[in-house]
């Protein structure tokens, strides 16, 4: 006992002599420029490169860029519907997603605390069963025609697209949306009040043009998963393409020139609409001087606000979490049968389960703690310009390309970058895949953090003698400690769920998603209810991780 | 303690020239206040000092050693900003505290330091408390206090009173000085209130436009101001355009508008040449009736403004020029109205003569 206490006391002074030494060694401006650049190179050369030699590769490695006119246009459209779709649905996820954060952020009861949480789930279902589920619920006589005694409510096709984006990118809206309102400083809106302001006009007028940046990282966020996701899209598809349906389409008749052509196309049109955003968005004024006061005081009242948090409730359960959840369902049978034994047996199906299980959290844990270490640098870089206006602008853009590359093209791109170097274990490339795809989360999170602290904070630690490290483990860190770990549990959530790039990547080793898409697709014999018992698995441990990891978030900013 | 010198000084941000070729010394131990309008520079020059901004030309001196490439941290020069930024998360002892554990004192030093530096600002009740929970006043003292125990030798605020009501800005300013004196700190204090530079200040730097005007005591820039805008600044007087109609060795005569002649000190301005009078508010006398004196001229009060212990009155001469006289409340001076008609007087020493401005009068006296 003694022994061991003498032991911890020694191994803490030895870790405190290493941090005075680490923050005597950032005092050079040689060391942190070096801290930088490492993270920068990590950036380009780990996350970067691969997500886009891959497709640029086989661009040059191609014969000839000739592609028959019929197939030409069927990508044109394919790539017109992709901003169609993406646009509406992010502004129907924006017009949805304010009033539901609102709900939540300024009804402080344990109900809405819970439906923070389950605001979130859609975060953790493996994009592929999303589908399935999307697609049941809509589209099957088990579904929601059941009440209507159709055979299904919505076909596959553009509209069940629709429905699916609008399912995984309001989460998105929600969750950046719940923190930007925690942030505000409501004295602006109660300046607004006692002026003579409704509470409708005050948020339209004043609090919502404040929060405009965060709302347009919110859209841009949304607009990206929707014009990259590939897995759920192409099982409510049906006939009709998007981009990256035209890009598996194009995959499965081996066009390679049309996939490379088409993936290229979606990420220089994407780009450009990222960028067109960023900079008309500010310009963008809706009338903030206009006031309706009799109507806007009318939807200021108290019924008005009820009828909308019925309202948002309503959306919210209808077209997220009930068709998120549908095919969980059967689970609650399976938990009655003797399914469930025959899951923790490892009987059957169940043989190679748990060890993917065990693989999808440990690749996690890892892509996580790897995007947190090399990604702090570069998000405190972006946020402090640190390498001068211009060069911070390219690195921000950047930022945005994992998440915009179509999901299904990343995992090609990945996995023709890493094969190329050989002799890599399938395990670590699975590990970078993982780092690539989830990369940009963590950083746009702790770049917009970190940019809202003031810098005199940092500064006046400067001047009181603290060297670069200390200022940042003492200053910057605890005062961001919350975005940090959203960050991580965005991160740690996508590389859970994700299946489309991973499926590309993998090839003997496979994540639980990946598993499951063979049990959905029918490749492997299982029931619909071990079916829906592996999801309700893999949901429910994400889950309750996030809800573990939450909790700690709350107990470190309540201790504070 | 050090000494600072600035040679030729120049910071640029983008096209706009913040500071223009600034030279100046502060010597070790002096209280300097930075005067200067809003956009003068003044928070540009401290950051330069502190190290958290690089002269684009120039070079400064700490102790005749060139900080140049000096990092922030090893500067010994701590900043105080205009919110003070007090670390929101930790508590006022661990705030205070900060400095000495960044400088590598054990943790039991550290906190010592932190109380006995709370006990002189009288905030050791409040040590474990949040900054958020304390008032204005509280959270400037505990950045003065942050920055005396930081062990740095020199101190940086940045419009420290600014943030505080009127009242506790009088209150505080002296007990400022005498803690800083105390310290043996070398301070510069930026402020754009001129009775706070005025009473705190060893030297006073009038910035404006990035350059500086005028650098000295207080004494020496309210009686021989460097020109028309520092005497604005400073004091304020009333200024009247003229033209110098002779020079002698005793007097110079000084025609005015309206015809009018008054006579002022005999400097060196040549005849037939436009100047500016400028005339301090309480070298003005007032008189009912005409009698004999230097300087007496015709009027009528305009404008009649009580100030607690003095009045102030605005009259306007026959020549519709107007001038400002400041009255103590006393028995033998008696309280005028507004319409009446009386005479001004001031004497030949009094009058502060000015070049005329390339730009005019109106331009100089812009607070830009």
């Amino acid at each position: 006992m003694q022994n061991a206490k003498t032991q911890t006391g020694i191994s803490r002074s030895m870790l405190h002599e290493l941090l005075v030494r680490a923050e005597r060694l950032s005092a050079s401006p040689f060391v942190t420029k070096s801290v930088y650049s490492i993270a920068l190179a990590f950036f380009l050369l780990i996350v970067i490169a691969p997500a886009i030699a891959g497709i640029l590769a086989q661009l040059f490695s191609l014969p000839d860029l000739k592609l028959s006119s019929e197939v030409v246009a069927r990508m044109q459209s394919a790539i017109v519907w992709s901003f169609l779709i993406g646009l509406s649905v992010s502004s129907l996820d924006v017009l949805a997603g304010i009033p539901f954060a609102w709900l939540i952020v300024r009804r402080r009861e344990h109900w809405t605390t819970i439906l923070d949480s389950l605001a979130d789930i859609p975060f953790v279902i493996p994009t592929v069963a999303l589908g399935f589920s999307i697609l049941e619920f809509w589209s099957t006589p088990s579904g929601i025609g059941m009440i209507f005694g159709a055979d299904k409510v919505v076909s596959p096709g553009m509209l069940l697209i629709m429905l699916l984006h609008f399912a995984f990118s309001f989460p998105v809206i929600v969750r950046v949306m719940v923190g930007e309102f925690l942030n505000y400083r409501e004295t602006f809106e109660v300046a607004a009040r006692t002026l003579g302001a409704s509470g409708f006009t005050a948020v339209r007028t004043i609090t919502l043009p404040i929060l405009r940046p965060g709302i347009l990282a919110g859209f841009l966020l949304a607009l990206a998963r929707s014009l990259s996701e590939t897995g759920a899209t192409i099982v409510v598809a049906g006939a009709f393409e998007n981009g990256t349906v035209f890009i598996n389409n194009a995959r499965g008749a081996g066009l390679t020139t049309a996939i490379v052509i088409a993936s290229l196309l979606l990420i220089i049109c994407s780009l450009l609409v990222f960028a067109l955003t960023k900079i008309l968005a500010p310009r963008i004024r809706i009338a903030p001087l206009r006031v309706w006061p009799n109507f806007e005081k009318r939807l200021s009242g108290r019924s008005s606000i009820e009828a909308r948090n019925a309202i948002s409730l309503g959306i919210f359960f209808v077209f997220v979490l009930l068709p998120c959840l549908f095919i969980a369902l059967p689970a609650i049978m399976a938990m009655a049968d003797g399914t469930v034994n025959e899951a923790i047996a490892g009987v059957g199906p169940w043989a190679g389960f748990w060890s993917s299980m065990l693989l999808s959290y440990v690749l996690a844990l890892l892509a996580t703690t790897i995007n947190v270490a090399f990604g702090l640098p570069v998000a405190v870089l972006i946020a402090r310009n640190r390498f001068g206006q211009k060069a911070t602008k390219i690195i921000d853009a950047l930022v945005d390309l994992p998440i915009i590359v179509p999901s299904l093209a990343l995992g090609v791109s990945l996995s023709f970058f890493w094969s190329r170097l050989g002799a890599l274990p399938e395990f670590w490339v699975l590990v970078l895949a993982h780092t690539t795809i989830t990369y940009s989360y963590f950083v746009r999170a702790m770049t917009a953090s970190v940019q809202g602290i003031a810098p005199e904070l940092e500064e006046t630690a400067r001047t009181l003698g603290a060297h670069p490290l200390r200022v940042f483990r003492k200053i910057t860190l605890p005062l961001t400690k919350y975005s940090l770990l959203s960050g991580a549990i965005l991160v740690f959530t996508r590389s859970v769920d994700e299946t489309g790039a991973t499926s590309a990547v993998s090839k003997v080793m496979k994540t639980a998603p990946v598993l499951l898409v063979d049990w959905i697709r029918g490749n492997v014999a299982v029931t619909p209810g071990e079916r829906a018992l592996g999801i309700g698995f893999l949901v429910a441990t994400s889950f309750v991780a996030l809800v573990v990891l939450r909790l700690i978030a709350l107990r470190q900013s309540r201790r504070k | 303690m050090p000494s600072i010198s600035f040679m030729n000084v120049t910071k640029r941000f983008d096209k706009l020239l913040a500071l223009d070729r600034l030279t100046f010394d502060v010597e070790s131990g002096e209280y300097v206040c930075v005067l200067g309008p809003t956009g003068s520079g003044k928070t540009t020059l401290l950051r330069l000092i502190a190290g958290l901004l690089n002269p684009d030309d120039g070079t400064i001196f700490f102790d005749g050693r060139s900080v140049n490439t000096l990092e922030a941290h090893d500067r010994n020069a701590v900043y105080v900003p205009q919110q003070y930024a007090l670390f929101p998360h930790l508590t006022v002892l661990e705030n205070v505290a900060f400095g000495p554990l960044a400088r590598n004192k054990s943790e039991v030093e550290a906190r010592e330091i932190a109380s006995k530096t709370l006990e002189t600002v009288k905030l050791s009740w409040r040590a474990q408390a949040l900054p958020g929970e304390l008032s204005g006043g509280m959270q400037q003292r505990v950045a003065l206090a942050r920055g005396l125990a930081s062990g740095a030798d020199l101190l940086l605020l940045d419009e420290p009173l600014g943030a505080l009501d009127a009242r506790l800005r009088l209150e505080l300013r002296h007990k400022l000085r005498e803690l800083v004196k105390q310290s043996g700190m070398t301070a510069i204090h930026v402020t754009h209130d001129r009775d706070e530079a005025m009473s705190v200040a060893d030297r006073i730097m009038i910035l404006r436009a990035g350059r500086i005007l005028d650098y000295g005591t207080p004494s020496r820039a309210y009686t021989k101001p460097a020109g028309i805008f520092v005497a604005n600044l400073i004091g304020g007087a009333s200024f009247l355009e003229g033209t110098v109609d002779a020079v002698t060795p005793d007097f110079s005569l000084i025609r005015m508008r309206g015809g009018l002649q008054i006579r002022g000190p005999s400097e060196l301005f040549a005849s037939d040449e436009p100047i500016i009078l400028g005339i301090r508010r309480e070298q003005v006398r007032i008189l009912a009736d005409k009698f004999e004196a230097e300087n007496i001229l015709e009027g009528e009060i305009r404008e009649v403004r009580f100030l607690g212990s003095t009045r102030e009155y605005v009259i306007r001469l026959t020549n519709g020029d107007r001038i400002v006289s400041r009255r103590f409340l006393e028995g033998k001076n008696p309280a005028f109205a507004t319409g009446q008609r009386i005479y001004v007087s001031f004497k030949k020493r009094d009058v502060m003569t000015f070049a005329y401005p390339s730009q005019g009068l109106r331009k100089e006296l812009e607070m830009v």
